[in-house]
């Protein structure tokens, strides 16, 4: 992936709070239908699975297909538990992935 | 002369009828290339369960007319408490206009603490927008949303 995906996790929460937590990642999610400028069809690369977890545990994933826009944007809301680094994982069609870690402090 | 006026009247009903098989064959071709209602159903069906239509449980929030079908915004909100008992394992977002049905699928756990997510999606024309919400006990429910789209976004 050219740049680092963004992720936006507040650094600290209270215990028991809803956090919402956007994430964008940048990414052209080719789809497969289109053809180049020579008729030859571009073929499929997209980012197909995204996913949140903390100490290994899931949180939130999510199977992406060719219709999601390019450079995905994904909401979704964790219950703040208990401290530490929430990993981001994107994983590609070629099976790269790409990780971006942030830690959040629960009190 | 009457004769072969006749006949070449038969000759344009014939060609006609060639012309007009062209033509429906054309039709399904075209149709093929997208998919239908009944592949979003049918995916739909695949997810098991018993699925609840229009289910006042699912709320889609869409913009009524997507100007670019590149980049539609979408969100949708599932009530559920969202316990380790209740919860809502998946969201599956289909597009019944789409090249392929499939658009994102939200895996879930009582982590998420609340079940409601966002993307931005591609949309191909004016269609329906389906989304299936698949509970921890097993249960399927379903709600559905017309997106108006004035240029489509999937290539080609």
């Amino acid at each position: 992936m050219a740049n680092q995906p963004r992720v936006k996790l507040p650094k600290s929460a209270k215990a028991g709070e809803m956090i919402q937590v956007k994430t964008l990642a940048s990414h052209d999610m080719e789809t497969g239908n289109r053809k180049g400028k020579d008729g030859t069809p571009i073929p499929r690369l997209i980012l197909n699975k995204f996913s949140c977890t903390l100490d290994g545990n899931e949180i939130f994933s999510a199977d992406m297909h060719p219709a999601v826009s390019a450079n995905p944007y994904i909401t979704f809301y964790i219950k703040a538990e208990k401290s530490g680094s929430y990993v981001f994982n994107w994983t590609d069609d070629n099976g790269e992935v790409t990780t971006v870690s942030q830690d959040m402090a629960v009190s | 002369m009457s004769k072969l006026k006749h006949q070449m009247v038969r000759m344009d009903r014939r060609q006609a009828l060639k012309a007009a098989g062209a033509g429906v064959l054309a039709m399904g071709l075209a149709s093929a290339a997208h998919a239908t209602p009944e592949d979003a159903a049918m995916a739909v069906s695949k997810l098991g369960g018993s699925a609840t239509a229009d289910s006042a449980k699912i709320t889609i929030d869409l913009p009524e007319i997507a100007e670019n079908g590149a980049t539609v915004p979408v969100n949708v909100t599932v009530d559920s408490p969202m316990t380790a008992a209740d919860h809502v394992k998946h969201i599956h977002v289909f597009a019944e206009g789409n090249p392929s049905p499939e658009v994102i699928s939200f895996n879930l756990t009582p982590s998420t603490g609340k079940a409601d997510v966002g993307t931005r999606m591609r949309l191909g024309k004016t269609q329906n927008v389906v989304v299936a919400a698949v509970m921890s006990d097993g249960s399927v429910h379903i709600n559905k949303k017309e997106v108006k789209v004035t240029i489509g976004g999937c290539g080609g």
